[in-house]
């Protein structure tokens, strides 16, 4: 293969509280396929953000055509020749095609743009790629696939030399992603350097030519395609240290009653026919990865999406939940995995929060009593140690931590039988972490019953009794923890139909 | 110390707010002495009155994160109706207040059924109800003026009820129920879930909604009480003022949502106090009244006025960043 066009090395960069990359190293060949891979989180878009000057390093170098560089901001690793193709499409809908991918760089005779210009521009990169899209076209009449085309072009027009694709088959079709892929090789021949990060097993296999795995934002090694099997990767990913102990046998009785059993729930293109029992005393993980529909589950079990067919029975009772209203009164509470979008009231204080789902119980007629609301709210602070000064605190001044805590508390006032928690410790400090986590094995042997969403598997492994897997909306597997290990759980995460 | 934690307490706002009116208060007196008449105290109130009730009325939608922009035209339209079957129709005059006020509970039912069922922005949906508001006062008085019985005419003693005439001298009792609907609004806004939750909602709707409360419901509840209070600022200026001409109100609305922003509630919502409001009301009113004697006519007050709101404004987006941050 061809000569070094881009390397990394030791790349290390902290954020406070993690350590997100440990002394990467990275390297890419001219005309080569490089595949990054590795779990949520084990930092393959940390390392792509420093690359292209979103984040700064704060150890490393970075060799570009054999000359050290460093760029401060996207712009300036564009100009360089380094362009990255993001998940989601940054396009602007209303525009065209050509507009768009000159979009900040038009060009222009005298004052005014010259449209004429960037559409033989862009006609000039589309047969360069060999593919057929009008320029004149309104971006938001193609399909997902051909945005992506766009997209695509957009950074060939960058006269780019690396091409950096982030999951670049995440919304595509079939027949797309062959389209694709018949890009991506010709780009290859022509000398790009490409970066292809993807979670797909099967595409790696297919397109990539070696293969660089990542791991809790270390580099765990690299190796050639074509030589080592799908288990080899994902051996490599999930590694042989576990860091917490993970849980050996389920805690659960074996004929503990079915508090909640979901029979077949479709809401849109991310839950595709889910069916799942929960018993009493019971976490059940779901683990996955980005994208898988867990979430998505979560929220149309909740009644916060629309969904399209199901039925949910609680304690044996069918019931019908529309709503989140409809939810809370059924005893179920949904703790999210954004909390400051749909979690909190930042603006509000912790009691004000704290009650906010069982405002009713702290009401004569329609009064608030608010003697009574701060002293539930002083209980449960001291009852989760969530540090404030008061409980007149106003949320946003909390750590992300404690902010989980009030959101607890919220629950635990409600006393709901079932909690769904998603991805209860994203953005915690460990210290808070396992205080959370000794709450749910807390809540558990009260005889509540806890749906746990996570993409930390030991978290999964360590907290759960039962895990349900899930790939593409699809349930694609239900391990006991007896049999569960990272391999089984990772191999039905990637288990695509 | 002390003095910080009382002005913590009241809120930093209120306090500038309040030193404002003050300044404003010494000046217009030191600048004109005829300011200083009991004359202007009466044409203040004039102004207080109708002002007040839409501006309390608008801060609960304000509150929510909208905005109720029919609040305007709606008092007058309500005041045209009532008026008209008063006066044209012979109806007697608590009947007609009456009308006024429910004309104004069912066009908020309307403005709160399109933003919380419809999904409709606030703006426009209120901006449609504006302007249906403005074409319906016309139509109900029949496109003429509406003079609600005035002097010694039968049913005259409305206006008694917010200018009492005692052997010569008006009183401007109004102030009362101005003062009362501070009061229960204040407690409804801090002691009610009504209050809790229009603020929530406010804070952040899709959070509210994640903890069952009844969004749709309490959306609804807070244009109800916009239209409500609107209804009652229509019947405060058909007191204060001798004739209701349809096509007037245009432009109303925004010293109403002005008074709230100057007073402190938070464009975006979640935020804010009805005593901000009423103290953001006695601003405007002021102006409204003080600039003339200063030789500042209509053009400059609204120069001015507008000017005093960006200020407003901008103190909410650096509170806000802060709250966010």
């Amino acid at each position: 293969m061809g000569e070094v066009i881009l390397t990394m090395k030791g790349i290390d960069k902290s954020f406070p509280g993690v350590h997100a990359l440990n002394h990467v190293d990275l390297e890419i060949q001219k005309g080569e396929v490089h595949a990054l891979m590795g779990e949520n989180g084990a930092g393959k878009s940390t390392l792509m953000k420093v690359l292209t000057g979103i984040y700064s390093k704060d150890e490393g170098t970075i060799y570009f055509e054999g000359k050290e560089v460093s760029f401060s901001n996207p712009k300036e690793a564009q100009t360089a020749g380094i362009v990255i193709v993001h998940q989601e499409l940054n396009m602007m809908g209303h525009l065209t095609v050509a507009q768009n991918i000159f979009a900040g760089r038009e060009f222009r005779k005298g004052s005014f743009i010259d449209d004429q210009k960037m559409i033989e521009e862009s006609n000039k990169i589309f047969k360069r790629m060999n593919i057929n899209i009008d320029p004149t076209e309104t971006m938001s009449n193609l399909t997902v696939g051909k945005q992506q085309m766009c997209e695509i072009a957009k950074a060939i027009s960058h006269d780019c030399k690396v091409i950096i694709f982030d999951e670049p088959s995440a919304a595509l079709t079939e027949s797309e992603i062959q389209e694709l892929f018949k890009i991506i090789r010709d780009l290859k021949k022509q000398g790009m350097g490409i970066v292809y990060i993807s979670h797909r097993m099967d595409e790696i296999k297919v397109i990539t030519d070696r293969v660089t795995v990542m791991r809790d934002g270390t580099y765990v090694g690299t190796i050639i395609t074509e030589e080592s099997t799908k288990d080899d990767i994902i051996n490599m990913m999930v590694g042989r240290v576990i860091y917490e102990d993970p849980k050996t046998k389920s805690n659960v009785p074996k004929d503990a009653p079915v508090v909640l059993k979901v029979e077949h729930l479709n809401a849109g293109k991310m839950v595709k026919d889910v069916s799942f029992e929960l018993h009493k005393g019971e976490i059940l993980g779901f683990s996955g990865l980005m994208g898988a529909g867990r979430t998505e589950t979560a929220r149309a079990l909740f009644g916060a999406d629309v969904k399209e067919s199901g039925d949910i029975f609680i304690n044996g009772k069918k019931v019908v939940i529309n709503n989140p209203m409809d939810a809370v009164k059924n005893g179920i509470g949904y703790l999210s995995e954004d909390r400051k979008r749909f979690g909190i009231v930042t603006g509000k204080s912790v009691a004000e929060n704290t009650t906010m789902a069982t405002l009713e119980k702290y009401c004569k007629g329609p009064f608030i009593n608010k003697k009574k609301e701060k002293k539930t709210a002083k209980e449960y602070v001291k009852r989760l140690a969530t540090k404030t000064p008061n409980t007149e605190q106003l949320v946003v001044n909390l750590s992300g931590g404690n902010q989980q805590k009030v959101v607890i508390a919220k629950w635990l006032v409600r006393d709901c039988d079932v909690l769904i928690f998603d991805e209860p410790t994203r953005g915690i400090d460990v210290g808070a972490k396992s205080e959370i986590y000794h709450l749910m094995n807390e809540l558990v042997e009260e005889g509540k019953s806890i749906i746990m969403i996570s993409s930390e598997m030991t978290e999964i492994l360590r907290m759960s009794d039962r895990i349900v897997v899930m790939c593409e909306g699809r349930k694609t597997a239900e391990i006991n923890i007896e049999d569960a290990s990272q391999e089984s759980i990772m191999h039905a995460a990637t288990l695509r139909d | 110390m002390n003095n910080n934690s009382i002005i913590k307490k009241i809120g930093m706002q209120k306090v500038i707010t309040l030193g404002i009116l003050l300044l404003l208060l010494i000046f217009f007196s030191l600048a004109n002495p005829t300011f200083r008449k009991y004359t202007t105290f009466l044409s203040l109130m004039g102004y207080t009155y109708y002002i007040a009730f839409m501006a309390i009325g608008v801060t609960f939608p304000l509150l929510t994160g909208g905005v109720d922009l029919s609040v305007g035209t709606g008092l007058i339209c309500y005041a045209l109706a009532g008026g008209y079957l008063v006066v044209y129709k012979g109806w007697p005059v608590w009947l007609g207040l009456l009308i006024a006020v429910l004309f104004g509970v069912v066009i908020g039912l309307f403005n709160g059924f399109a933003v919380a069922v419809l999904d409709l922005p606030p703006f426009l949906a209120t901006l449609c109800t504006c302007m249906i508001t403005r074409g319906l006062g016309s139509i109900c008085s029949n496109g003429t003026g509406v003079p609600w019985p005035n002097g010694s005419a039968e049913g005259a003693w409305f206006r008694n009820l917010f200018r009492l005439k005692v052997g010569g001298v008006s009183i401007p009792i109004g102030i009362i129920w101005v003062v009362l609907a501070v009061v229960i609004m204040s407690i409804v806004l801090n002691h009610t879930r009504t209050g809790r939750y229009v603020l929530s909602i406010g804070s952040n709707k899709e959070a509210a909604k994640l903890c069952g409360i009844n969004v749709v419901r309490y959306q609804i509840t807070a244009y109800v009480i916009s239209g409500f209070f609107a209804g009652l600022a229509g019947i405060a200026f058909a007191a204060s003022f001798a004739t209701i001409q349809p096509g007037l109100g245009a432009g109303f609305e925004l010293d109403a949502i002005g008074a709230a922003i100057i007073g402190g509630v938070s464009t975006a919502g979640g935020y804010g106090t009805v005593t901000g409001t009423i103290l953001g009301v006695l601003i405007m009113s002021l102006l409204k009244t003080g600039l003339p004697y200063i030789d500042l006519q209509a053009n400059w007050q609204q120069i001015i006025i507008g000017i005093v709101l960006i200020v407003a404004v901008m103190i909410d987006i650096i509170r806000s960043r802060r709250v966010s941050a």
